[in-house]
């Protein structure tokens, strides 16, 4: 239970994210195996994991170098960035003031544009294929890396934190492999909305501590401000969906 | 080319997607710290600007957003 309580949000934050990544990178993916078969999908996508391990392997171990203090005050903020856009977004999506992340028209996109690419350079469409599911894979596979070192760095975290990472990646690519379809039945905003608001609670208590801010309630302080964050997003929705002509400006 | 110039213009929207929040985040980061460092005597008050300030912007925000 202790150990549940100490690594929980960290696994958590990493899982739901990496969710939202994969789900993401795997509807590339697949609009390109759709367009071009899985051998292109499936090369672009082992080069781009390929290029993500040798990342991880040569920028990992220079953590270590970093002064403790400076490496969760330079996470910590960029956690805030991240997760505060990501909540931004969220919130702003469930009021309908900018329309929500649509899998299903991602894919549909992407295969018209590949198959307007075939029409032109057949010859070149191989590559061209495999290049867009190499992005695609890097990418949010990037996204998923940073995600790990920040919930995970500074307190020995990143074994948990790239375990729910591994996990979530897993999930989607043996769901989408059994599917062959964008998976659209993923509650994709709700999934932000909660990341945003976790990551945005890591954020501000790894920025406090590399300020040296000694948190009441140590790491436990991170769910109040998950919780404080959470009021915040709820009312942002409430805020968003505000009739504009009850608005004095 | 083309490819290193999308990625690094990808990593950097993972963080800078609508600026004046990134901005007015930074502004609050750099007042906890500017905190942390001329009142020492109360470590927590940097915590308190990050508590109040983050949540604050972000409401203020979303409240400017629907205005347009």
């Amino acid at each position: 239970m202790d150990g549940w309580t100490h690594f929980g949000p960290a696994v958590t934050a990493a899982f739901l994210a990496s969710l939202v990544e994969a789900v993401e990178a795997l509807t590339i993916v697949l609009a390109v195996a759709t367009v071009q078969g899985w051998r292109p999908a499936g090369l672009g996508a082992l080069a781009g994991l390929a290029l993500l391990a040798l990342i991880v392997a040569a920028f990992g171990p220079l953590l270590d170098r970093v002064p403790l203090h400076l490496l969760q005050f330079i996470i910590g903020v960029l956690l805030l960035l991240f997760g505060l856009r990501w909540l931004r977004k969220a919130i702003l999506r469930y009021a309908g003031a900018i329309p929500l992340h649509d899998e299903a028209a991602i894919y549909t996109a992407e295969t018209s544009s590949l198959r307007e690419h075939a029409s032109r350079h057949e010859a070149r469409l191989d590559w061209l294929a495999g290049l867009a599911s190499f992005k695609a894979v890097l990418l949010e596979g990037l996204e998923v890396v940073f995600i790990v070192i920040a919930v995970g760095a500074g307190r020995g975290k990143i074994a948990p934190a790239s375990a729910g990472a591994v996990a979530a990646c897993l999930l989607v690519a043996a769901v989408g492999a059994a599917v062959h379809r964008p998976l659209t039945l993923i509650p994709e905003n709700t999934l932000k909305f909660a990341v945003g608001v976790i990551l945005s609670a890591f954020g501000t208590f790894w920025t406090g501590e590399g300020l040296g801010v000694a948190w009441p309630g140590a790491d436990l302080a991170i769910l109040g401000f998950a919780a404080l964050y959470l009021a915040t997003g709820l009312t942002g929705v409430i805020v968003a969906r505000l009739p504009l002509a009850g608005v004095s400006r | 080319m083309n490819l290193l110039t999308h990625v690094i213009r990808a990593l950097l929207d993972l963080f800078v997607d609508d600026r004046s929040l990134a901005l007015q985040v930074l502004v609050i980061v750099g007042l906890a710290a500017a905190s942390a460092h001329f009142l020492p005597a109360v470590p927590l008050a940097a915590g308190a600007i990050l508590l109040l300030g983050c949540p604050g912007i972000l409401l203020a925000n979303i409240w400017l957003s629907r205005l347009g």
